[in-house]
């Protein structure tokens, strides 16, 4: 009882953590992380955690771009003060009784404030409102079991309904092993969700991140209307390990990355996350007022 | 048959002279005619579709094709398709739409296939458009799982309105070795993997996942195909005769896969 307390406590705190963080990012980088620095993944250079902060995680070197916390990324993207969460609290099951599932859920709801691997909301981008939905890494890779498939099916539900455009960010593992079957039927259920939602005539963007693979992008994340990537990310079906054992060699440089998509025409642009905003409002107003013909436009 | 694990089923449905598709289309089928190609790109033997007429009713039927000899196997990639073979099957639905034909899927596959050009002509978009088109497929689906139902390359065949399963195959959200060497870095606990998976037809049948359990001879599918292909005629039948009663397939379907899971779906509050 006792450490049920303390750990509600520390979950309480923890969302408090981010919520502030969420309102006055600056305040992270003032009380903890001036002079420290990180290594740069991608090239090695000592970066600080506030310049790090200030490029968005993008490394001001070599262009590298380092994951982004769902939270973060909305805030990014959204209007400052427009930001209002869908479906916050839902959670799935443990159909298979896999074990120490619950646990690991438990665990890391606790260490990342985050409820599932994806969080919804709705908000305006340059003035225009939208869904957006952003998957997030750290969350047991980012994978699609049934709540991240609820929620995204909800996510384009809610923009069919209020007649607003889709975006939504995509970084994960695929499906999620631990939910068997039923993750591979979230496959079907975001697909059926976001096809519906553009034969309604909604507009729907896709943001490929690293890594964006297995049964997320073999279901919604292929299918957008317009599909953008941020440079450098892993895309794919199969992941590299796989393909390495099937075929006996070593995959070439770059094979899979957004760049290598683009030439075989899988992507409508490539954009650096600190254009990423900008473009979407440049989008949003292409499509006109809400972002979409909603009503009008039947099946292609 | 209760006792049999489930990892003898995996072995059942990966049985080397276990019926595939194209001895059910031959069996159960008239007149059929191949029709090859995906119109963009080149034609994939792991996947076999066209035209037949089902007790004198055409029908558009497509499945995976894994091969008997070698040679066959090889050619057919073991029955893992490229992304070519699923923009067939696009295509061939499409065409069952405008022509008002059902469209019946034999599902048998360990996967679609991992391999470097599958990549590059973007085999996750081509299982992706597969569950686009058969999202608005205005006709009615039938899928049978027949052997192996191997993750998104045998979703991209079977969101059939009706999904009906034999009793020995499997249908998983990864092969059990692929599951055991992701969660517990260790493919060779396959068979515990089978276990926990709840991959068999039973277990799915309670999940929600497929309709009908269809039983087979004691000794599985292989040692009596004759006794199958009625079983499955019987059972193909009777989905046609109440797919033929559904007002609209397409919203049929949509609820169907919008229902997946729901029953798990809980609000938290902390």
């Amino acid at each position: 009882m006792i450490n049920d307390g303390f750990s509600n406590r520390r979950r309480q705190l923890l969302r408090l953590k981010v919520l502030r963080e969420r309102r006055d990012p600056e305040n992270r980088v003032r009380t903890k992380a001036e002079g420290v620095f990180f290594p740069c993944p991608g090239c090695g250079k000592a970066v600080s955690r506030r310049s790090w902060w200030e490029h968005q995680n993008v490394c001001p070197h070599c262009g590298f771009h380092r994951p982004v916390g769902a939270y973060q990324r909305l805030e990014q993207i959204l209007d400052s003060g427009s930001f209002k969460e869908l479906d916050a609290g839902l959670c799935g099951g443990d159909p298979l009784d896999f074990d120490g599932y619950p646990e690991k859920l438990r665990r890391l709801r606790e260490t990342t404030g985050l409820q599932e691997a994806v969080v919804c909301a709705k908000g305006r981008i340059g003035g225009a409102g939208a869904v957006a939905g952003v998957m997030d890494s750290r969350f047991l890779m980012g994978s699609m079991g049934v709540a991240v498939g609820e929620k995204i099916a909800r996510a384009a539900n809610t923009a069919r309904r209020e007649k607003l455009p889709l975006i939504l960010f995509c970084a994960s593992g695929g499906a999620r092993m631990q939910e068997g079957i039923l993750s591979l039927m979230q496959m079907a259920k975001t697909a059926e969700a976001v096809t519906r939602f553009q034969d309604a005539g909604g507009l729907y963007v896709a943001c490929l991140t690293n890594p964006t693979t297995g049964g997320v992008t073999a279901s919604f994340a292929s299918l957008a209307d317009i599909t953008l990537a941020e440079p450098g990310a892993l895309i794919g079906f199969a992941g590299p390990r796989v393909i390495e054992q099937t075929i006996g060699q070593t995959l070439p440089e770059g094979f899979q990355r957004s760049e290598y998509l683009l030439e075989h025409g899988f992507l409508d642009a490539v954009v650096p996350r600190a254009q990423l905003r900008g473009e979407l409002i440049r989008l949003l107003y292409l499509h006109g007022k809400g972002g979409a013909r909603h009503g009008e436009a039947q099946r292609v | 048959m209760e006792k049999r694990s489930a990892f003898e089923r995996v072995t059942l449905a990966r049985h080397p002279d276990r019926p595939g598709t194209e001895e059910y289309i031959r069996a159960l089928f008239t007149d059929f005619f191949e029709q090859r190609g995906d119109r963009l790109f080149g034609d994939d033997p792991a996947i076999l579709g066209g035209i037949a007429l089902f007790h004198g009713r055409p029908v558009t039927v497509i499945g995976q094709r894994k091969g008997h000899t070698r040679q066959e196997k090889m050619h057919c990639s073991f029955g893992m398709p490229n992304p070519e073979g699923y923009r067939k099957a696009q295509r061939l639905m499409r065409q069952a739409e405008k022509f008002g034909r059902p469209v019946i899927t034999f599902v048998d596959t360990p996967g679609a296939y991992p391999g470097l050009e599958a990549e590059a002509r973007g085999q996750g978009e081509a299982i992706a458009q597969s569950l686009a088109a058969m999202s608005r497929l205005r006709v009615p689906i039938i899928t049978l799982i027949i052997g192996e139902g191997g993750s998104g390359g045998a979703l991209a065949l079977a969101m059939g309105n009706t999904v009906l399963m034999l009793e020995n195959a499997i249908y998983s959200v990864l092969s059990p070795e692929g599951f055991a060497s992701i969660l517990w870095k260790d493919s060779s606990r396959a068979q515990e993997a089978s276990e926990a998976m709840r991959l068999t037809a039973r277990d799915l049948l309670e999940l929600g996942v497929i309709d009908r359990v269809l039983p087979e001879p004691e000794e599985g599918a292989q040692a009596d195909p004759q006794a199958v292909y009625r079983t499955v005629d019987e059972a193909l039948s009777q989905a046609l005769r109440a797919a033929d009663r559904i007002a609209s397939p397409t919203d049929h379907r949509r609820r169907r896969y919008l229902e997946m899971g729901r029953r798990l779906v809980g609000q938290e509050r902390g």
